[in-house]
């Protein structure tokens, strides 16, 4: 046994994690591709199955394509598509706008003060994201932290109603995701050639001049990558729309999850992941390609 | 010249992002002690809703089932991430290794959405050609939770590998050790911070992930997040600022503790260096 394992080790090193990810990640995918071919049926299994033996010999393959022309013609999956992507690349931009000062402002800060801020940008990703959220329900309540202080002050005399609107769920995407903005800005910013910017200065370049035409594209790496890491999840999100956006924010992840869970139509919901996977396929794939960049000049 | 401006603005802007991260979290664990029902309106100070929270059977059975899939789930995925971390660095080319690299990184971006929806159909269509999983619960969760958990471990592990010097794996096979003692006596060891490092990470996305564990799981299990998400769809409730509180204290301390440990093992090889630079 003992011989076995020194002269095998590294085909099991390799095997034991790709056939899990062949069984647990890549089947799945196949599953969901065959699901949102066939038809809705009020059964268990609630589809109809793609291949059926009819005869003796006789196979019969069943596909159906109705699912995605019925996504195609609904406005409602239309305008939900539209509209996670509307919502996912302004917070991608707001938090963009945050995060670049704060990434640059922790770079260029005194050793310890940079631990300390780095520490306190990760230290939230440890706590509950859904406690994070949780958070702001109470802050933009029509009872809630804000509206309370605003009247309190004597600026408004109705409380804004804030939850349950777009507004709320903007703040909660930026709130969740701006530190996955910071991280990868600061890890390319950190690698980057102070110098330059010193250079340019002493050349007689403007700071507005020195910014837009050598910090911005020196450090565009690193806007690419945090900027794909809060739009991917950003619209395929759930929670937030969910619980701050009421009913009346339409996102594509709280489409999916409610076509399967509430009306039980696994084929359309099949449907709906698949094309909210068409969707994201292509920043999925820049994201590796940097990714891999990345390692292979490490 | 326009430097103080700039760091002006630059300071501006960092505490206004530090304050909007935290300012919603010191709210929650404030009002956590409101003696009042409606949670943002103040009523008086009482610590009667962490009574509440630890009457209820409910969150009990909610922590210990979190708990166990975290626990599980981190220490699989340390060793399958690990595992895979090792392929992908130290084995060069083999068959199937753009596949296996796609696999191994896809669930990093994956929505969550996604993941669960497909794990679940998985689990539903094994069940009904191999008998197997007969229910959803702690395992289907468990294999789900691993499954992400992993890609995360073996990025860990893929960046440690690439960073480490490779000489004293050199110098034992040069002794004659044969690769498997490498592996076992030289290159885990040296991995062991990354690994724990991998095992913290997997345990914390266990214990936060809502969306996958609501998809395949079944009746009768239900983690913290679903319990915590099932409560406070219908509104603010003071026993969950109670909750919250608790999570928050228990992950600074955790988050202080590493801090002051790793603050400690620098300050002690800085002061090993220069020691050897004195002698």
């Amino acid at each position: 046994m003992g011989h076995l394992l020194q002269r095998n080790w590294r085909t099991l090193v390799l095997f034991i994690p790709f056939f899990w990810l062949l069984l647990f990640f890549l089947a799945p995918f196949f599953i969901v591709l065959k699901i949102s071919l066939a038809e809705s049926v009020i059964a268990s299994p609630p589809f109809t199955p793609m291949i059926e033996w009819v005869d003796e010999g006789i196979m019969n393959i069943r596909v159906v394509i109705d699912n995605f022309a019925y996504l195609w013609e609904d406005d409602l999956y239309a305008k939900t598509y539209l509209n996670s992507l509307k919502i996912s690349s302004i917070s991608t931009i707001l938090c963009l706008l945050i995060g670049y000062p704060m990434a640059y402002a922790i770079v260029r800060s005194s050793h310890t003060t940079k631990h300390i801020l780095l520490m306190l940008v990760i230290l939230p990703f440890w706590t509950s994201f859904l406690l994070r959220v949780y958070a702001w329900m109470g802050l933009l309540a029509d009872q809630g932290t804000i509206n309370n202080l605003l009247i309190a002050i004597g600026i408004i005399d109705e409380p804004i109603r804030m939850l349950y609107t777009p507004f709320a769920v903007y703040i909660g995407i930026v709130y969740t995701y701006v530190p996955f903005m910071i991280l990868p800005l600061y890890a390319n910013m950190e690698k980057l050639d102070w110098i330059l910017l010193e250079a340019a200065a002493d050349l007689g370049a403007k700071p507005m001049t020195t910014f837009f035409t050598v910090t911005l594209p020196m450090t565009l790496p690193g806007i690419v990558a945090g900027s794909l890491l809060v739009f991917i999840p950003a619209t395929g999100e759930f929670v937030i729309p969910d619980l701050l956006g009421g009913g009346n924010v339409l996102m594509i992840g709280r489409i999916l999850y409610n076509e399967f869970n509430a009306n039980i139509d696994w084929p359309v919901a099949s449907a709906v992941a698949i094309a909210l996977l068409l969707l994201l396929v292509l920043p999925m794939m820049l994201y590796q390609h940097i990714q891999a960049k990345q390692t292979e000049a490490e | 010249m326009n430097n103080g401006k700039q760091s002006r603005f630059l300071f501006t802007m960092t505490c206004f992002g530090l304050a909007f991260l935290y300012v919603p979290m010191i709210l929650l664990v404030f009002y956590s002690f409101n003696k009042s029902r409606i949670v943002p309106v103040w009523g008086g100070f009482s610590t009667k809703w962490y009574g509440v929270l630890f009457e209820s059977k409910e969150v009990g059975e909610a922590i210990v089932l979190s708990l166990k899939v975290a626990t599980v789930n981190a220490t699989f995925a340390m060793i399958l991430g690990t595992l895979a971390g090792l392929a992908l660095v130290r084995f060069g080319r083999f068959k199937g290794r753009t596949l296996f690299t796609g696999m191994i990184s896809a669930p990093l971006v994956m929505p969550e959405v996604i993941t669960g929806l497909s794990l679940l159909l998985l689990f539903i269509t094994l069940n009904e050609f191999i008998g197997w999983p007969s229910s959803r619960g702690f395992t289907t969760i468990t294999i789900a939770h691993i499954t992400f958990s992993m890609a995360y471990v073996a990025v860990i592990i893929q960046s440690r590998l690439t960073g480490m010097a490779q000489d004293l794996e050199e110098a034992a096979q040069d002794l004659g050790a044969k690769p498997f003692r490498v592996l076992v006596d030289i290159t885990l060891p040296l991995l062991a911070p990354g690994m724990l490092a991998g095992w913290l990470l997997a345990f914390t996305l266990s214990l936060d992930d809502l969306i996958i564990a609501s998809f395949v799981s079944g009746p009768g299990a239900v983690t913290l997040p679903m319990l915590i998400y099932s409560r406070i769809r219908l509104g603010l409730r003071p026993d969950i600022n109670a909750l919250a509180t608790i999570i928050i204290l228990v992950v600074a301390i955790g988050v202080l503790v590493a801090a002051w440990i790793m603050f400690r093992q620098q300050k002690q090889r800085e002061l090993e260096l220069k020691m050897s630079e004195e002698t």
